[in-house]
């Protein structure tokens, strides 16, 4: 679903940022990315979305690849991904409702279709009630879960989580990683960056991929008996790297 | 109401100084074109009616033999653009005078001999009435010995061409001027509708939206700014002609071609300033 081959970032200003990444992520699978802030966890996110293309080597995802797909193919491979920020983006002059509505219409859903694909998805993230609000007279754990019903509205294969529990508190962090579970039991691939080490030992069930300084330092699946233990497992921290790139 | 003719809705509301501003100023642009347009159009209206009236007259020795007169006809019919060669006797010469000035009838009956002159009045192709075909023939008829003078209106001929030469060349270069300044609050308007507008775009983008999609609402912003900035320059245009009209001169009106060519431009001109603007910008987003 998700494959990353020999992945090279460089960015001009602030230099490497991926260095021979390679990971795939199978359909049906929830992933954690783990790592400090600027080991390059969004970088993937945004190669994934193909809102950027690495230097070397090839992100495939869902059938496209980065070495062959034109710009006017990434639309197409957006609808198949639903991804969700720590800032949830919900515009805050519509409703709980017209934002989900939104993602649908922008990509040409019929009007007939959105107003029901509306309702499912906001019942499936247990909003169906707040339906009319806006996102300003919304709690932090419920503008997450309208985000998350925005991401799932266009049926995506594949969900990708970029520091969504980070600005929640605890409980309602894990409130969006229950729904997160949920939806992944379903068979959707869910990939998820995030700097949370508590929710990740919480949940060891689940595949977990390090990255350290544009490295994958630990994968959980790809490693049996890993070369380092992960940070997951550790309980002593590793310092944050200096980066004045975003995580 | 499709998402992208709402969305250019709400940027007239959003910014309607600015909206406001860009119509104003693609109005200018083309009215500046059509008013002197309308000064064209009049003028060659007026330089075809003098033209159609173009003469050339050559005044005839008395002593012209009838064979000079026939060679001179039929010399003269040969001439390239000649449409028509008349010969005015002395007696007719004499029976239009006293037709065009019935107060000097007294005057021209009373005469012992009839002063006029004969003469053979030429009228012109409608293509060769430029002041150079006029003045070939004219200078040609000049030359045989029997023709006394030769009068055409050379001078103001050339003047009313020139002045036809001045007002198109000032029109383009005054609306090319506006037109410029038209481009540049379109693209600021864009600019400042793609900011306002910056966070939805880059949802759209995150959810899939195609570039199409995304640039529509500008388009249509710019194609609706077009239309209303060609009707407003179509609506002055007509005023300034109904002013004049009553105030100077009788002149007409543009005819609807040009007025529908007024407006097209304007919505094409529109259109293409969006364009340029929305790609440039929605780079930034």
């Amino acid at each position: 679903m998700i494959k990353l081959t020999s992945v090279y970032k460089e960015y001009p200003r602030s230099g490497a940022a991926l260095k021979d990444v390679s990971f795939h992520v199978q359909k049906g699978e929830l992933a954690f990315l783990t790592g400090h802030s600027g080991a390059g966890k969004s970088t993937i996110l945004r190669l994934i979305q193909m809102a950027d293309f690495p230097n070397a080597g090839e992100v495939r995802v869902s059938g496209f690849s980065s070495k062959t797909v034109r710009r006017r193919e990434i639309p197409l491979l957006r609808r198949k991904l639903g991804v969700v920020f720590q800032d949830f983006r919900l515009l805050r002059d519509r409703t709980a409702e017209e934002n989900v509505a939104f993602a649908l219409e922008v990509t040409g859903v019929k009007r007939t279709t959105i107003g029901q694909r509306v309702n499912r998805v906001l019942t499936q993230v247990g909003l169906s009630h707040k339906a009319q609000a806006f996102p300003d007279e919304l709690s932090g754990g419920e503008r997450q879960r309208v985000a998350v019903a925005r991401a799932l509205a266009n049926e995506p294969l594949v969900l990708l989580a970029d520091e969504p529990t980070g600005n929640l508190d605890e409980w309602a962090a894990r409130g969006v990683f229950d729904l997160f579970r949920e939806i992944n039991s379903l068979g959707m691939t869910v990939l998820m960056a995030t700097h949370d080490l508590d929710l990740v030992r919480a949940h060891p069930e689940y595949r977990v991929i390090e990255l350290a300084q544009g490295q994958v330092v630990y994968d959980s699946k790809a490693a049996a008996s890993p070369a380092a233990p992960p940070a997951a497992a550790r309980s002593v921290e590793v310092p944050a790297i200096a980066d004045t790139r975003g995580s | 109401m499709p998402y992208a003719l709402r969305e250019a809705l709400s940027a007239f509301r959003r910014s309607p100084l600015l909206a406001f501003l860009s119509v104003i100023a693609i109005a200018f642009s083309l009215f500046v074109i059509g008013l002197f347009g309308l000064t064209t159009w009049n003028i060659g209206r007026a330089i075809d009616k003098v033209e159609e009236k173009v003469e050339i007259v050559a005044y005839l020795d008395d002593a012209t033999t009838p064979a000079q007169l026939e060679l001179a006809q039929t010399e003269g019919r040969a001439l390239p653009g000649v449409l028509e060669m008349r010969y005015v006797t002395k007696t007719e010469a004499l029976a239009n005078a006293m037709a065009d000035m019935q107060e000097f009838h007294d005057v021209f009956a009373d005469l012992d001999n009839n002063p006029l002159p004969a003469s053979l009045e030429i009228r012109m192709q409608p293509g060769s009435r430029t002041p150079q075909a006029v003045r070939a023939v004219a200078e040609r008829l000049r030359a045989y010995p029997f023709v006394e003078d030769v009068r055409y209106g050379r001078d103001w001929l050339e003047r009313i061409y020139l002045i036809r030469r001045l007002a198109g060349g000032a029109a383009t270069l005054i609306g090319v001027a506006f037109a410029l300044v038209a481009a540049i609050i379109i693209a600021t308007a864009v600019r400042i509708a793609v900011f306002a507008r910056r966070e939805e775009i880059s949802i759209m983008r995150l959810v899939g939206a195609t570039d199409g999609f995304v640039q529509r609402p500008f388009l249509l912003e710019g194609l609706m700014t077009g239309v209303m900035g060609g009707l407003l320059a179509a609506l002055l245009t007509w005023g300034a002609y109904r002013v004049l009209s009553a105030t100077m001169f009788k002149i007409e009106f543009l005819p609807g071609q040009w007025i529908v060519l007024v407006v097209a431009v304007g919505t094409l001109f529109g259109f293409l300033s969006s364009m340029v603007a929305v790609r440039r910008h929605l780079e930034e987003v």
